[in-house]
């Protein structure tokens, strides 16, 4: 069962041939036999899938209106608040923070008959590339286990790649969604930021992060949008905007499509192997009728600097939260309150979000403002305008959706080194763009992603350019063996 | 522009986090690296470019000035660390 992808699935369940009983436990078995190797998992919470697949199954012999996805199990990244069940942002501060209320997202999944195994590792308030920053230990790549799933989203990403889930959700601020799909060899679809609300998920820097699917095809994302994706009133920044089936246009031909290679992303600090299957690829999409062209993001090499103004910025504010007084981690005998901020905080953040709060409190300090978050929210304006002038010449731009393969566990010691990892993702949160990450080969054993971007509230395109890259590929469908073991 | 450890203990006053010395000078090693990196955006000419705020360049919208949610308090109290007839407890502020 877990070798198929959630569409195929939910064409099983509608015919019959199992129930989401038995394909629910089948992956919770996977679950408790594989996931010690990989730590993938927060939190899995067994009973309620169960009992919520048990429902699912009686809605569908009922014979009454059940949505597609109904019985489908799915992961959820720890940042999505879910009521009763512990949310902990992958942070000693929220380990013990049972959460009151769902995500809009849950919520979403949930009326939709979707079953949720459990909560997925990820990097500390989401603050990684490579899920190194976990309070709850490093999550393991599938195809490689001295490898890195990428990160922040690398415990759901690394979840669908072994087969111990069919697809997850992710978040992406600065590539979390994409990088580690493109490391797992998995579909990652970071959509146009206000598609998707954001409404209980826990905040890293509000004006870059959303959520988005990580499955195995672009089939599978374009089902899970059509219940993700929509206006939320209790999201200020959700756009109020029509939401089309995304799965109806997956299947338009490629005759014509106009594809653009923005040269700044073929040059220095780009692995060889990674060049050549980006290139195949987009050799790929010609010969299904595409047109190819060289296209230029000038200011692409300061969207690293504008955002690591704009994103610490963001989260020295969000995070002024965790106070040791309303949830999460308290110090023990504070001798006054501001002992008792001091030492909550110093105890429950770790090292790398330690050090964003201190950047952003810095650089929004009085002396320092105009020189760098006024400076960097100009530039934010120049990075989306190379977008937008690329997207009057070109329908949709390709290139690599990182710079090498997983890296090995414990690789990039230095903060800057790994920041430099996000060199082809983090533009497109600041552009507020919708991106994809779309299997496109392997190297020395470690899948590589194909990135493919579009034009705000492009996501059917985009869907539709991979789903087509898909139907003339296999590189989607390929299991690591260790999907295979406990099958 | 240079970071110093007074930077970094002001910044860390500010965040209201408890900073060791040992680890203020971690930070002042990993921050000027950082903010070395930042240094690149002085490079740009960004005269006559306003900041963008938000990709989408979107307003805010209004509703109606109506109660529109159901008091939850201890609800949501029950995640606090201490609580006492519906009150959030903290060490005494004022003697």
């Amino acid at each position: 069962m877990h070798d198929k992808t959630l569409t195929q699935l939910a064409a099983s369940l509608k015919s019959g041939e199992f129930s989401s009983r038995e394909l629910t436990a089948h992956y919770l078995q996977k679950i408790e036999k594989t996931d010690g190797k990989l730590n993938s998992f927060i939190t899995v919470t067994g009973e309620q899938a169960l009992d919520q697949a048990e429902a699912a199954d009686k809605a569908r012999a009922g014979g009454g209106d059940t949505g597609i996805l109904t019985g489908i199990p799915l992961a959820l990244k720890d940042i999505f608040c879910t009521r009763d069940v512990k949310t902990s942002c992958g942070s000693k501060m929220l380990d013990n923070f049972i959460a009151p209320y769902n995500a809009t997202v849950v919520e979403k999944l949930s009326a939709a008959g979707t079953i949720s195994l459990g909560k997925t590792n990820m990097d500390e308030f989401a603050m990684g590339s490579s899920n190194e920053n976990s309070h709850f230990g490093p999550v393991k790549n599938p195809w490689d286990l001295k490898a890195v799933p990428g990160g922040s989203s690398g415990g759901s990403a690394a979840a669908v790649a072994a087969g111990l889930v069919p697809a997850a959700m992710g978040t992406d601020t600065g590539g979390s969604i994409r990088q580690p799909a493109a490391f797992c060899g998995i579909t990652g679809l970071k959509p146009t930021y206000g598609r998707v609300s954001r409404y209980g998920m826990i905040a890293y820097a509000s004006s870059l992060d959303q959520a988005g699917p990580m499955a195995r095809s672009a089939e599978d994302c374009a089902h899970l949008m059509n219940v993700i994706a929509g206006h939320d009133v209790r999201d200020s920044t959700s756009v109020a905007r029509g939401v089309p089936d995304y799965t109806e246009t997956l299947n338009a031909p490629l005759s014509g499509l106009k594809i653009g290679l923005p040269k700044e992303y073929f040059g220095d600090g780009l692995a060889p192997e990674v060049e050549k299957a980006v290139r195949d690829a987009v050799k790929m999409y010609e010969s299904l009728g595409a047109t190819v062209r060289e296209v230029s993001l000038p200011h692409t090499h300061y969207a690293i600097p504008a955002y690591y103004v704009i994103a610490p910025a963001e989260a020295s504010s969000n995070l002024s939260r965790f106070d040791g007084v309303r949830f999460g981690h308290r110090c023990k005998e504070p001798i006054d309150l501001m002992d008792l901020y001091k030492r909550s905080r110093a105890e429950g953040f770790g090292e790398e979000v330690k050090r964003r709060i201190l950047i952003g409190t810095h650089t929004l300090s009085e002396g320092f403002f105009d020189a760098y978050y006024t400076k960097a929210q100009k530039v934010r304006r120049l990075i989306r305008q190379d977008f937008l002038d690329a997207f009057e010449e070109v329908d949709v731009l390709m290139g690599p959706a990182a710079p090498t393969p997983a890296f090995d566990l414990g690789a990039k010691k230095d903060p800057v080194s790994m920041y430099l990892q996000d060199i082809y993702t983090i533009a497109v949160n600041l552009a507020g763009i919708p991106g994809i990450s779309v299997p496109a080969g392997f190297a020395g054993g470690r899948p590589i992603g194909l990135q493919i971007l579009g034009t705000h509230f492009a996501e059917a395109q985009l869907l539709n350019v991979a789903h087509q890259y898909q139907q003339a590929t296999d590189w989607h469908l390929q299991l690591p063996a260790i999907a295979e073991e406990n099958a | 522009m240079a970071l110093e450890e007074s930077h970094v203990r002001r910044a860390a006053h500010l965040a209201r986090l408890a900073v060791s010395d040992d680890q203020a000078t971690g930070f002042v090693d990993d921050l000027s690296r950082i903010l070395d990196m930042v240094d690149q955006l002085q490079s740009i000419d960004t005269e006559g470019v306003s900041p963008l705020a938000h990709p989408l360049d979107a307003t805010q919208r209004l509703r109606a000035d109506e109660v529109t949610e159901t008091n939850q308090r201890d609800t949501f109290q029950r995640c606090a660390p201490a609580v006492e007839n519906g009150l959030y407890l903290v060490p005494r502020v004022v003697e």
